[in-house]
Formats: C-alpha cells, structure tokens, sequence
C-alpha cells in the first residue's frame, strides 16, 4: 500500500554517499514501501538537499524495532552530548 | 494471453524514451513502446505507481507492445527533476506527491497523443497499478474520454476526509458519476489498503450509479501482487491477474473482428 506517511525537517550536517560528502539541509522520515530491502514497508530516513537534485540523498530503510532503539539510542547520545560540555 | 505467440510470427518492437507535451505545454518524458508494423494499433496509457517510473514499468510498457499495443508511460515525476527511479520517488514523496490535476492533464496529453499516431485504431486505455491505478481511475472519471480503464489495487480511491491533501484533494469515489469507460479493477484480499471493505464500498458506488465494470480479488494475495521483484509476489494470482488485463483490453480496444 501507499501509506504517503512521511515528515520533512530542516537539517544541518552533511552525509557522505558515492560521490562523497553534501551538505545535509533536510531529513525526510516516512513510513512506506521499501525499496532496498526485503520489507513490504519500511522505515525511510532520507538525508538529502534538494538543491543538489534528488540523487543528493543518502537512504536507509528500517524495520520499526530498529527504529525504536535508533530513537533510544539517539536520544542517549544527545542527553551525553549535552552533558560533556563540548561545542558542536 | 500469456505466451500465446505463434513461434513463425514476427514479433518486432520498438521501445524507447521520448518526450511529448503534457498537460501543461511542458516537454515531458515518456517511455514508449509499439509493435512494428503499420497497425491499426489500439493504445494504452500507463500510470506509474508511486515508486516512481522505473524498470517495473518499462517492462510493462514492452509487454504490452509484444500484445500488440502501443504503450506510452510518462514520467509522472518528470517536473521533479532526475536521478535513479527510487531517489526521485523519494523527493516526490517528501513533496506530499504530485498534484492530481497535473496527474491527469498528463494522462489525458498522452492518451491523445497515442490517438493522433498514425498507426492508432483510435482506441486508448489506461492502466496503473497503487497510486497509479487511482490516477488511471481519477484520469477516466474527472477528465473522461479513454476507452477502457483498469485499476490495479489503487490505494485512495475511496478517501476519508483526513487523507485529503492539497495535492489529493478529492475522493475519486466522488467522481464516479463521470467515469465513460468500462472499469476493470483487481485487487488482493489482504491488502490494507485498498481494503476489502474499501473496495467493497467502491463497487456498492459503481453499481449504484450503473457503471460497467468487473472486479477480481485475489485472497493469496496483498498489495503489489504483480511485483516478482518483492515478497508481495504472487505468481499464480499475477498470471491470472495479466490474463484478465489482456483479455479486458482485447474486447474493449480491439477494432478487430
């Protein structure tokens, strides 16, 4: 099915695909058919910059498990982050 | 039918990318396909599903010409820009999709476009398969004038008011008083969406208001069925399912005795 779920943020960072590293200016999180792996649907995280046209995109689709413990994960990382004190 | 070719006959087609004027007046790409020889050939318009316009649907627009159609697909995301089929789907679907009236326009550019070849019979279809397929329904009930329609599993046809959006505005269940052609629709049993409560309430409609059409539901199978590149395949139900692609055609494009 087409579920059209997905959210769009502004972003700052850079990913790094076959051509490289691009500057990250968005992440777009959607819930939908898979493409690269072996679920009917998926988790999507597209990091990407549109300015750069749509191949400036580096994917990963997940099972919603992962998902989950990649929130928890990402969360502690933050809360550790914020803690030591280091710029970003 | 499937692999109903006779061995001593020629089979020649041609197949390639060319563009052609949309709705808009845009130059747009499209994936064309025919069989050679002068014809007359009917037509069908292929809608691309939401994964975007891929090799899926190329190899759907070459079978059609071996049956003896001249298959145009255009590239629905064409405006988005280029890259690999999977990486425009995605900036399309960051977007919130490609608007509907755009959609159709494009369809309905095409369908004409096959009309004034010289090899046509003047008859054209349309097909797609999940949000394909309700662009094909949604091309053949707002704007009208194909001869045949098919919808495979298009999910959206029947819309509540929160699945609206600006690019989706409507229920294409809502349109279904100008819907002019015959409408064959297959769908799988556990598909979640469509439901089968959902295509249950789409048929209810047709019927209502006297609409040729003829749905076959699959219980093996979901959504996707056709796709032999995914789990959601189902080889006995997707054979069965081109068989009834075919056969609709045939008796609604066909000019031949």
């Amino acid at each position: 099915m087409c579920t059209n779920i997905s959210e769009t943020l502004p972003a700052a960072g850079a990913a790094k695909g076959g051509s490289g590293w691009f500057p990250v200016t968005a992440a777009n999180v959607g819930f939908d058919h898979a493409v690269g792996s072996r679920f009917d649907h998926a988790l999507l995280l597209d990091f990407v910059d549109p300015a750069r046209g749509p191949s400036a995109r580096i994917a990963v689709e997940l099972d919603l498990e992962t998902g989950r413990a990649l929130v928890a994960a990402l969360q502690s990382v933050i809360e550790a982050a914020e803690r030591s004190g280091a710029p970003v | 039918m499937w692999n109903s070719l006779r061995t001593d006959a020629p089979a020649g087609l041609v197949a390639g990318v060319t563009a052609y004027q949309a709705g808009d007046g845009d130059l747009v790409h499209a994936y064309v396909a025919r069989p050679e020889g002068p014809g007359p050939f009917p037509g069908v318009v292929l809608a691309h599903h939401m994964p975007g316009w891929d090799e899926l649907y190329r190899e759907f627009a070459r079978r059609f010409a071996d049956h003896g159609y001249t298959a145009i697909c255009p590239d629905l995301y064409c405006r988005t820009g280029h890259g690999e089929p999977d990486d425009v789907a995605a900036s399309v679907r960051a977007a919130g999709g490609v608007p509907d009236d755009q959609v159709v326009a494009d369809l309905v550019a095409a369908r004409d476009w096959l009309r004034a070849l010289p090899t046509a019979n003047g008859r054209v279809g349309v097909i797609g398969t999940c949000s394909g397929g309700r662009h094909a329904l949604l091309a053949a009930s707002k704007a009208g004038g194909f001869d045949a329609v098919a919808d495979l599993w298009g999910g959206g046809v029947v819309a509540a008011p929160d699945e609206l959006t600006p690019e989706r505005p409507v229920s294409v269940l809502d349109y279904t008083a100008g819907l002019d052609a015959p409408l064959l629709g297959l769908f799988g049993d556990q598909d979640k969406y469509p439901t089968p409560e959902l295509v249950d309430r789409h048929e209810e409609e047709l019927r209502k208001q006297g609409k040729e059409y003829e749905f076959h539901r699959y219980a093996d199978a979901g959504h996707g069925f056709f796709y032999y590149h995914r789990a959601a395949y189902r080889a006995e139900s997707a054979m069965d399912g081109w068989a009834k692609v075919f056969d609709f055609f045939g008796r609604h494009l066909s000019t031949r005795s």
